[in-house]
């Protein structure tokens, strides 16, 4: 089992196309979409996650990859500035995946790449401005 | 054996006092009883870095050639309005102000990504920032605007005067409603979705002098990351709500004016905040030396989380229909612990105070006065407390008469 998550994003000729779809039935992958946005004619981004076996994620990353779209690993759109974090605990209750998390003594926060969502709930909380998604 | 303060600075002077913070002091007094410990100890520190909406500073920012009143007229610091009755060139910029175009919660929730604490901690920062004035003209300062840069070290006054900070206690905000709503106390979400708090506890400066038997008006503090004082009880200071046998208050009751030397300051411990769908703010750090003068002192600065109980309160209704009524009591070492109960449901908790960086200035204060760098003050006047009658009002509001004299 294989998972990877990935932000598209997708010029205006390729919003109708049904990349998902494909990934699905053509690839045998499970598709979980974490968050779309799409504008008719501009722009669409979409982040999502495939997980399947290990060959069908390479085989459907090549897909994708095939296409002209823009490709990157989820990780790299999330910035959590560590310098400017109080570790005031404000945002943890509110991260849905434990990607914010507080240390057992209630005193240190950290950031889990690996668990965000790119839900953006936490730049909403957050009063310094120390999660950034980089879009 | 009680100590006076004059004896502690000696002892200061002599790098020889004894100084714990309000962490520390909990142990000690639990290891060596209180009586020892009150003989040993002679300081114990405190600390706080929260969101404080009543700070902000003023400045003389000198006088123009050709001169400029801009007192009665307007002033901006980068975009972002400073009040200006005063004389010619000084103003005072309050942390929640906002630029005139700012959408505010027009676009719901707003943002607030800019404001008076940002342009504070720019400021303090050394950062350059555009400032705006106009005046109506006189004969005596005939110059009407005034546009330029200025920088926090060409001021000639630059001080921080926060009118209300270092509330003692604090409510833990939750939300009974169906819906998001966002408060100063944060984004809360429907049915219990989460319960925001706001206190240091057993490191807050006024929780560890409940009944402000030794911090007074003019006592010396850690303000901001520079020095400061108490100036005055803060507003809203309400110290007749009901306590716990410890004298600890169970709800927001005590609070402080302080002030100091903005120039002094570090942009470590004055950071401007953005509250989505509630405005912005300052976030202040502040430290407060408590002096072990007697037992009861001692006993006092060694509370424990446990001891130190808030109310959780309903802010979809309850707080803005000012409706009297808790849902419940919780304290500090179970808000800490990242859950709580309410109504049968677990809840998980956030702090908007940070109690690390709290940490952080208790340990900063005990070394500075272990290196004699800051000694303690004698408050000339006591704060009202407990038993002064201080009595906590709602706006009386009575209709405004629309003719006048008729
Ligand atoms: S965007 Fe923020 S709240 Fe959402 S999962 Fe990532 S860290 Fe958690
Ligand atoms: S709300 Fe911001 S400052 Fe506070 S712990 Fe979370 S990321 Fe850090």
């Amino acid at each position: 089992m294989k998972k990877k998550r990935v932000v598209l994003t997708l010029p205006p000729d390729l919003i109708e196309q049904p990349i998902v779809y494909n990934l699905i039935k053509n690839h045998d992958l499970m598709v979980s979409i974490l968050r779309a946005n799409i504008t008719p004619k501009e722009q669409g981004r979409l982040v999502i996650e495939l997980s399947g076996e290990k060959r069908k994620v390479d085989a459907g990353m090549a897909y994708l990859a095939g296409l002209e779209i823009e490709i990157q690993p989820l990780a790299q759109d999330i910035k959590w500035h560590e310098d400017r974090c109080i570790h005031c605990t404000f945002c943890v209750p509110t991260c849905p995946t434990g990607a914010l998390h507080r240390d057992e003594e209630g005193l240190q926060v950290s950031f889990n790449k690996d668990k965000c969502i790119a839900c953006e709930l936490c730049i909403k909380v957050c009063p310094y401005n120390v999660v950034e998604i980089q879009f | 054996m009680a100590k006076t303060i004059k004896e502690i600075n000696e002892r200061i002077k002599k790098g020889k006092a004894v100084v714990v913070t309000a962490e520390e002091v909990i142990e000690l007094a639990e290891k060596k009883g209180t009586k020892k410990a009150a003989q040993e100890v002679d300081v114990v520190t405190t600390g706080t870095f929260g969101p404080m909406c009543s700070s902000g500073a003023y400045f003389n920012f000198g006088h123009t050639k050709p001169r400029i009143k801009v007192g009665g007229g307007t002033s901006f610091l980068n975009n972002v309005p400073a009040y200006t009755g005063f004389a010619a060139v000084d103003i005072y910029i309050g942390a929640t102000a906002i630029p005139d175009g700012d959408p505010r919660n027009s676009v719901f929730p707003g943002e607030f990504n800019y404001g008076g604490g940002h342009v504070i901690e720019d400021l303090v920062n050394g950062k350059d920032v555009a400032f705006v004035g106009t005046g109506y003209g006189t004969d005596c300062y005939p110059r009407k605007h005034v546009e330029t840069l200025i920088n926090i070290k060409d001021l000639n006054e630059a001080v921080l005067f926060n009118p209300r900070n270092g509330y003692q206690n604090y409510n833990v905000a939750v939300n009974l409603s169906d819906k998001v709503i966002y408060t100063y106390m944060g984004m809360l979400q429907p049915r219990l979705g989460n319960a925001n708090y706001c206190s240091a506890g057993q490191l807050s400066p006024l929780l560890n002098d409940p009944l402000y038997k030794t911090i007074g008006i003019g006592t010396r503090i850690f303000l901001g990351g520079g020095i400061g004082y108490v100036v005055w009880n803060g507003t809203q200071h309400n110290p007749g709500v009901k306590r716990t046998p410890g004298g600890v208050p169970t709800s927001p009751a005590g609070t402080l004016a302080v002030m100091g030397d903005l120039k002094q300051m570090s942009p470590q411990w004055l950071k401007g905040a953005s509250f989505t769908g509630y405005g912005v703010t300052l976030t202040v750090g502040i430290g407060i030396p408590i002096p072990i003068l007697n037992e009861e002192i001692l006993v006092h600065a060694a509370v424990k989380d446990e001891d130190i109980k808030a109310q959780v309160v309903d802010y979809s209704q309850s707080y803005p229909q000012v409706q009297p009524g808790s849902l419940g009591e919780v304290n500090y070492s179970q808000l800490k612990s990242g859950t709580i109960e309410v109504n049968g449901k677990k809840i998980n908790t956030g702090g908007i105070s940070s109690y690390a960086k709290a940490r952080e200035i208790a340990q900063s204060l005990k070394q500075s006065i272990e290196k004699g760098a800051f000694l303690l003050t004698e408050p000339v006047a006591l704060l009202p407390s407990a038993d002064a009658g201080v009595t906590f009002k709602l706006l009386n509001e009575r209709p405004l008469r629309k003719t006048r004299g008729k």
